[in-house]
This record gives structure tokens, C-alpha cells and sequence, in this order.
């Protein structure tokens, strides 16, 4: 595809970048407001902090003291981090298992793992988190293994479909050169899956990482919070909010994001499209 | 060599197979036996029959937010899609600063539907108020502010696929379709939208599932409020599970039927989609 010259190029490049600066002012007015005493936030959302106003970081610090910010942020990050990995590992070892040994179970497998991409998590919500509760996987650690659980079939399902299109004589031949199939799928197989990997492990993270209601469920949230969790939580009860705190940790939850957008965008954007091809 | 891998199943398979059971199959499967039942927790249930499924007509809050999300699932997959379709054309035609444009338009996706909530839920307060309103004036406000951020999220992420899709649409076709006089309108309908047609199925897929299936927006913007007027599916399952002591079973046997209502979403739009699309 041959570079299009477009005629209007200079006004569009205009219109488009008076679009985006509206597009990004929703955070931007939050990023304002953080700084905001209180009293101020609701009432004059839209005004620059006047003197009196002005509060330096003050909400940053009550914020963070009040949900336990930092604690919250651990946790998320371990199990995001954790989730994606495990995740990628066990499902791409049993996507290849079952595309390559056919019977009975592994289609059955396979044919549930499509099935589970069409349940909305609300059929399972409730038995769910008793299952979790009984198992006692309502920890950090526990709540991975229901993340592998519950995000196995989209998993699986894409996996699937890029195993199926590795051609079998290059595994043959590492059978055949003395390659035990664990030294053949950590050796030959994974590192062919790697764009795959990449795209899951993007799907799953960007899922994982926002996620409220699994966690809410599952964890023992008086223990760990997640940050949707701490930030849900500032609302407290009867609807009273502390807005200073609140734009201030929105403030906090949405800056690691940007900060890895801006790391990784290009495998980002080729996931996204890579995932809704598959999907 | 089948047989070699087979022997490696507890390795290989068993993990996932394993967390899948805990964490999918039964779950699944208690869920739907849960819904004959009525229980405060897994280990009292007491076969009713289709008694839940009979309370759940008398229940207005459900099919009120019933009402409430199919509404909104049509309006957001018409606007987005229209939106992210128009930005995608417009975006694919060379201008300066496409990349910066594409960036900005995709953020909002990253960002975590409670943390959107509170976002969208001081901005449209902070304009609302000058007409002396709130979100939660009425249903109808929370409806049309739920449309605003879901559409802001969710642009950019269509957007990104129908760049893709219109990136593949060979050169030359347009080219051809030019020399045989057509319309810019006309290769748009006859050339364009034919050729990215996979793109639109997955869009309006991915839109009709994430806007019927929407929850965290909700529980964050609105909550529901004023008196469940701008409560969705999602969010009245779960107020019946955790809100009505006594109503598990009947929260089980919505979910069931919402269960049944997006299956049979997904599988309908991507039978009537897949037809349309041609063979490149």
C-alpha cells in the first residue's frame, strides 16, 4: 500500500489534533483536580486551583494512607504479573498437548474452551468465589490459579490456532535427533509461539490488571485489595465520597498504565489486532 | 510421536485442565443446577424446580434493566462502530501526526472500567451542574452518560482493528475502481466496506458483547441509582445475589438466562456477519 497523499492533510492534521486534546481532557481535568482542596472539586470541576484552593499533595498523601494504596498496588502487580505468566506457560503447553494428541478428551477440551469464551462472568460469579473460599485460594497466590482457570479458554483457543499451523516435521525432526517432547516444546515449539505469547499475554494482562468484580469476589479483601478494589472502596458507604482522595488515586491508577502504554504501545496495538483476528 | 507426547499429559495438560475445572466447569455446572434451587450457600440448596425462574417474572427491576441494556447495547454499537470507522478512514489517508492521533484515541481502553467510572462521573456532574442536574437525576441521564464513556473508551480499540482491515484492502482494487469512474462514495460502499467486512464482524462482536455485558462502568458511574433506573443486566445479577437476602436463587437463575441471552447474541452475529463477508 503506496503512500496516499490526502488533499486536506493540513486541516485534518487541525481538526484531529483539536479532537485529541479534547480526547485526553477528561484525565487531564482529574490530574487538575487532584491538587484541589476538597470542597472545591464537585462545586468548580472545571477551574484552574486558585490560591485558595491549592492543596500541593495533599490528597495524594490522604489518598494513599486512607485505601492503603501502595499495598494495593503490590497486589495488583503480582497478580497481574504472576496470572499472565503462569497463563501463558500452562496454556500453551496444553494447547499444543491437545493439538497434537487427538482423543476424546483433549476435543472435548478444546471444543470447552470455546464454549467458555461465550459465558459472561456473572453465570459463574457466585459458585465461583464458594469453590475459591473452600479451596481456600482466596489469597494472591490462590486467586492465579482461578485467573488460569477462568482465562484458560480464550487462552488455549489462540494458542490452538497457531500450533495447528507449525508444520509437524520440524518437531519430528527434534523427536528424531533425541529430544524428549519437553526439551522439543521448550526448544523448538515456544520460541515459534512467541508472537502468540506476546499477544496473549497482552490480552490477559490489560484483562487482569482492570479487573473489579473476580477479585472482589474471590480475594479476602479486608486482607489484599487490589487497586479497582482500593478505588471502589473509597466510596464507602451511603455514596459519600472524598473527592480529593479520589482524584488523587485515580490520578495514581491511571499513570503506571500510561507509563507502560507508552513502553510497549507497538506490541500493544499488533495484540489487539492480532487477538481480534483469532477472537 | 503422538505417543511419545502422550505420555507427558500430567506435565503438559493437567495444570490447565486442573484450574480450567476449578475454575470454569464446575462453577459452570453447579451454576445452572443452583438455578433449580434455593440456597444462601453452596451446601443448603434444596431443589425448587423452575420456581426461581417463575419469580423472576414478577420481578420488575430485572426486566426493567433488561429493557435498560438492550437499548444501550444497540445505541453503542452504533456509535462506536460509526465512530471508530470514520476516525480509521480518516487516519489511513497519510495525514501528518496519524501516529500521535492513534495513540491518543487508544488510551482510554487501557484504563479500567471503575477508574473510567469515577472519571466520566466528575466531568458529566461538573457540566450537568450547570443546568442544576446530576447523573442521577434520572435513568435517562445515567443511560446517555454510560453511552459517553463507553464510547470514549472503546473507540480507539475498533479504531485500531478497522485501520488494520482498510490497511489490507489492496492498493490496486481502489485504483481499478477509480479508472472505472467511480464515486469516492461509491468505492467506499462497493469496494471499502465489502473488503473490511471481517473487520466490522469482529467490531460489532466485540462491541455487542463488551456493551451487553457491561458492569464495572455501571457500578462506578451510577451504581444503578436513582432507585435501579439506570441499572443494567450485570449489575442487577448482582444486587440480587448480594443485595436480596433470600434471592440467591433467583440471581442464579438470571444469570442462567443472561448466560443464554449472550450466547445466543454471539452465535446469531456471527452467523449473520460471516455471510456477508467476501472471499479474498
Amino acid at each position: 500500500m503506496g503512500v496516499r497523499k490526502a488533499k486536506h492533510g493540513g486541516l485534518l492534521t487541525a481538526i484531529f489534533a483539536v479532537i485529541s486534546v479534547i480526547y485526553v481532557s477528561p484525565i487531564l481535568i482529574v490530574l487538575m483536580n487532584s491538587f484541589k482542596k476538597k470542597g472545591y472539586i464537585s462545586k468548580y470541576p472545571f477551574q484552574l486551583p486558585t490560591e485558595k484552593a491549592f492543596v500541593g499533595l495533599e490528597n495524594y498523601v490522604e489518598g494513599i494512607r486512607k485505601i492503603g494504596f501502595l499495598d494495593a498496588f503490590k497486589n495488583s502487580l503480582f497478580i497481574t504479573v504472576m496470572s499472565v505468566l503462569i497463563i501463558i506457560l500452562c496454556t500453551s503447553m496444553c494447547a499444543w498437548y491437545i493439538t497434537r494428541v487427538k482423543n476424546k478428551l483433549t476435543s472435548g477440551m478444546y471444543y470447552l474452551c470455546l464454549f467458555s469464551m461465550i459465558v459472561p462472568f456473572q453465570m459463574v460469579m457466585f459458585t465461583l468465589s464458594k469453590i475459591a473460599d473452600m479451596l481456600k485460594l482466596g489469597n494472591p497466590v490462590g486467586i492465579i490459579i482461578v485467573y488460569l482457570g477462568f482465562g484458560a479458554g480464550l487462552a488455549v483457543f489462540m494458542f490452538c490456532g497457531f500450533v495447528k499451523s507449525i508444520p509437524l516435521e520440524i518437531e519430528e525432526a527434534a523427536m528424531i535427533d533425541g529430544c524428549t517432547p519437553i526439551q522439543t516444546f521448550f526448544r523448538v515449539v515456544l520460541p515459534i509461539l512467541r508472537p502468540t505469547c506476546i499477544t496473549v499475554a497482552i490480552l490477559q494482562a490489560m484483562w487482569i490488571w482492570n479487573d473489579y468484580l473476580l477479585p472482589y469476589l474471590v480475594l479476602d479483601i479486608k486482607k489484599y485489595k487490589t487497586i479497582p478494589i482500593a478505588i471502589q472502596y473509597l466510596k464507602g458507604g451511603y455514596g459519600s465520597i472524598d473527592m480529593g482522595a479520589m482524584m488523587a488515586m485515580l490520578v495514581l491508577a491511571i499513570v503506571p498504565i500510561v507509563i507502560f502504554y507508552m513502553a510497549c504501545q507497538k506490541y500493544i496495538i499488533e495484540g489487539v489486532v492480532a487477538g481480534a483476528v483469532k477472537g | 510421536m503422538e505417543k511419545a507426547i502422550k505420555r507427558y499429559f500430567p506435565i503438559f495438560a493437567l495444570p490447565t485442565m486442573a484450574a480450567f475445572l476449578i475454575g470454569f466447569i464446575l462453577p459452570f455446572a453447579l451454576g445452572i443446577y443452583l438455578s433449580f434451587c434455593e440456597f444462601t450457600t453452596v451446601t443448603d440448596a434444596k431443589f425448587v424446580g423452575m420456581k426461581n425462574y417463575a419469580r423472576i417474572l414478577g420481578d420488575d427491576t430485572f426486566l426493567h434493566s433488561l429493557w435498560f441494556t438492550a437499548l444501550f447495547t444497540v445505541v453503542t454499537v452504533v456509535v462506536i462502530n460509526l465512530l471508530a470507522f470514520t476516525i480509521a478512514m480518516l487516519l489511513t489517508k497519510g495525514i501528518r501526526g496519524t501516529n500521535v492521533f492513534r495513540t491518543v484515541f487508544f488510551m482510554p481502553n487501557l484504563i479500567g472500567g471503575i477508574v473510567l467510572g469515577y472519571i466520566w462521573q466528575l466531568i458529566l456532574n461538573g457540566i450537568l451542574a450547570y443546568f442544576g442536574r446530576t447523573l442521577t437525576y434520572s435513568g435517562t441521564y445515567g443511560f446517555w452518560g454510560l453511552v459517553i464513556l463507553l464510547s470514549w473508551q472503546q473507540v480507539g480499540y475498533m479504531m485500531i482493528i478497522y485501520i488494520a482491515g482498510i490497511q489490507n484492502v489492496p492498493g490496486d482494487l481502489i485504483e481499478a475502481a477509480k479508472i472505472d469512474g467511480a464515486t469516492p462514495a461509491q468505492i467506499l460502499k462497493k469496494v471499502t466496506i465489502p473488503m473490511v467486512m471481517p473487520s466490522i464482524t469482529i467490531c460489532t462482536f466485540l462491541t455487542l458483547t463488551n456493551s451487553f455485558k457491561l458492569f464495572d462502568q455501571n457500578l462506578a458511574l451510577t451504581a444503578g441509582e436513582p432507585s435501579n433506573s439506570s441499572e443494567m443486566l450485570a449489575l442487577n445479577i448482582y444486587n440480587t445475589f448480594y443485595g436480596r437476602v433470600g434471592w440467591e436463587g433467583v440471581g442464579q437463575a438470571k444469570a442462567v438466562i443472561f448466560f443464554i441471552l449472550v450466547a445466543a447474541i454471539a452465535l446469531g452475529q456471527n452467523w449473520l456477519t460471516r455471510r456477508k463477508e467476501v472471499q479474498q
